[in-house]
């Protein structure tokens, strides 16, 4: 069964039709390329799955059940969880008051309680262990590799039983080693059974890690199939719009 | 490095153990490391030096009297310059706290001086610091005003609402409570230390463990280093700034009361140009205007050393009015080892 159904979903801005009637689903453990041009519907159809907008029309199912959220701390209460394309880091903090900002853990008795440092440095730790990645939790973010921080960026939805985590662009601004980290992160969230859906420019990316690509052309979905069956030239075809659809 | 020595596996225990090593390795390197990058550390050094050396070359510096003079007169701007500090980290300025102080003393003035108790007058000079606060809290938070702006319009405003409360008198008959108002402030309760600083300690024990053990605290860092990485994680943005202006008001407020008490009288000109020297002692401290960086303990010390220089300069007869000049070397000066380090790293 599909952990996220949309179906029919349109979202309109006045008489601008960002997205036009859209279907498509995730399945767990799955990762899913979206990939079109500028202006294609790419972010507004991801603001939606996020909680940012309420489509117009259609309706998202989330493990059966019809999903209708009015802020993105919602979508985080569903088990959606996304890194955003600038990482929402904050540079003068380490690493583990980084993953915990906004759900920081604490210790004691209502108003006497105190942050516990000892359990969010070992919990970050544990995470980054599981993602194989070298960051460590007493470290500051000012001081970090890009890949690093994705690795913060992307530990955050660890916290909680993510069902399904959005990534908007993490491979944009990082150097070509780095692009191998990141990409292994997300085949580790894969592991753990959790839908990941990638929006990139970047061809590579998508055909390296992504099992399925569905592609937007002008607010509407021109191709949705395996990355087995497609090819780099195919994709660049619908982008552009020189294959109509496929 | 020993961890180079060890024979690379792919084994994940061995990895976490790696780690451990190289953690525990740089844990003691990092502490001393940590120590010597301080500003505060150094800015500390600084006083320190400059107190032996006026011990040794002054006769009358490490006199109980001077020295009671020295950390009485810290206070006012120490405990200005915690709240400032916080303001400061949250990435913001408060440019009304020299008159907020001299508002909140003389609704305490006039207060008591009509008559009434001084609970009733302290009650009433907090309420009016923590609506000054609350007031440049919104509109900075809600409405997107710049700090700036609104606190400069503050400062100007709160001064002159002080005006109009006292007719622009100076008040020195506090009523009823005349002298229980003279010891809070003047007295010296524990161990002959002057009650204005048991405040100062007390105050700054309390904002060192706010920045450091609750989570507001940990929001008002991040909110200095990136406040719409603050948003989008879900950290309740606005209403922790406005509390951030209160805090800063309401120790603005409190110097105010206890420096009432201290003097014995209220002009509308206390804590006239007071602004500056607050968030010179924050950025001599470590503060970091750009916000996201500063200490408690770092707003005590850039207002001891202020206070150092000011008072050296005094008993080493020095022209007085060089005191400006001593004081604004000392915040470039401080500035200055940060963006050494800082050029230091990017290198």
């Amino acid at each position: 069964m599909p952990v996220l159904e949309l179906q029919n979903i349109s979202k309109h801005f006045g008489a601008i039709h960002a997205v036009n009637d859209v279907s498509f689903s995730l399945e767990p453990g799955e990762v899913v390329g979206l990939m079109g041009d500028n202006g294609a519907g790419k972010s507004t159809l991801v603001k939606m799955i996020a909680g940012n907008f309420r489509p117009s029309h259609g309706t998202m199912r989330m493990d059966g059940q019809e999903l209708v959220m009015h802020k993105p701390v919602e979508a985080r209460r569903h088990g959606i969880e996304i890194v955003h394309q600038d990482l929402a880091l904050c540079n003068n903090l380490t690493a583990a008051e980084n993953v915990f900002l906004g759900r920081e853990l604490r210790r004691g008795f209502g108003p006497f309680s105190v942050l516990d440092y000892p359990a969010m440095y070992k919990r970050a730790a544990q995470i980054f262990t599981e993602l194989k990645s070298e960051t460590r939790p007493r470290d500051v973010v000012k001081s970090m590799s890009g890949g690093q921080r994705q690795a913060v960026a992307i530990a955050r939805t660890r916290l909680t039983d993510a069902k399904i985590v959005l990534m908007d662009e993490p491979t944009a601004a990082i150097s070509v080693r780095q692009v191998a980290e990141v990409l292994n992160l997300i085949r580790r969230l894969r592991d753990h059974g959790i839908a990941v859906a990638l929006i990139s420019h970047r061809m590579p990316d998508v055909f390296t890690v992504a099992d399925r690509v569905i592609v937007m052309r002008r607010g509407r979905k021109v191709a949705d199939k395996k990355i087995a069956e497609s090819s780099p030239e195919e994709v660049t075809g619908l982008i552009t719009g020189a294959i109509e659809a496929a | 490095m020993t961890s180079t020595d060890m024979p690379s596996s792919k084994d994940a225990r061995s990895a976490t153990d790696r780690t451990m090593d190289q953690r525990l390795e740089l844990k003691q390197h990092s502490r001393l490391s940590a120590l010597l990058s301080n500003q505060t550390f150094w800015v500390f050094v600084a006083v320190v030096l400059a107190c032996l050396y006026l011990t040794v070359a002054t006769d009358a510096f490490a006199t109980s009297k001077n020295l009671y003079n020295i950390t009485r007169n810290v206070t006012f701007v120490a405990i200005i310059a915690l709240g400032m500090t916080m303001v400061i980290i949250s990435g913001g300025i408060d440019l009304s706290v020299g008159s907020v102080l001299c508002l909140s003393s003389m609704v305490l003035a006039v207060t008591m001086h009509a008559g009434y108790g001084i609970g009733i007058g302290i009650a009433a000079a907090i309420a009016t610091a923590l609506a000054v606060g609350a007031f440049n809290g919104i509109l900075i938070a809600y409405l997107g005003f710049p700090p700036f702006v609104v606190t400069l319009g503050m400062l100007s405003v709160a001064r002159s609402l002080a005006m109009v409360a006292s007719n622009n008198t100076v008040v020195f008959q506090f009523g009823p409570d005349h002298d229980k108002l003279l010891a809070l402030g003047g007295g010296a309760w524990v161990f002959g230390i002057a009650n204005p600083v048991l405040y100062m300690l007390v105050l700054a024990a309390l904002a060192g463990f706010v920045l450091r053990w609750t989570r507001f605290g940990r929001h008002v860092f991040a909110i200095g280093g990136n406040e719409k990485a603050a948003i989008l994680t879900g950290v309740p943005v606005k209403p922790i700034k406005v509390a951030v202006y209160m805090i800063s008001a309401l120790t603005a407020g409190i110097a105010g009361i206890v420096q009432t008490g201290w003097l014995g009288a209220v002009t509308t000109n206390i804590g006239a140009g007071m602004e500056l020297q607050v968030i010179a002692a924050a950025v001599i401290g470590g503060a970091d205007l750009a916000g996201g960086v500063g200490t408690a303990l770092g707003a005590l010390v850039g207002a001891a050393l202020i206070e150092v220089i000011r008072n050296s300069l005094g008993l080493l007869g020095i022209n007085a009015f060089w005191q400006g000049a001593f004081i604004g070397g000392a915040i470039i000066l401080a500035v200055l080892f940060d963006r050494i380090r800082n050029f230091r790293q990017s290198d």
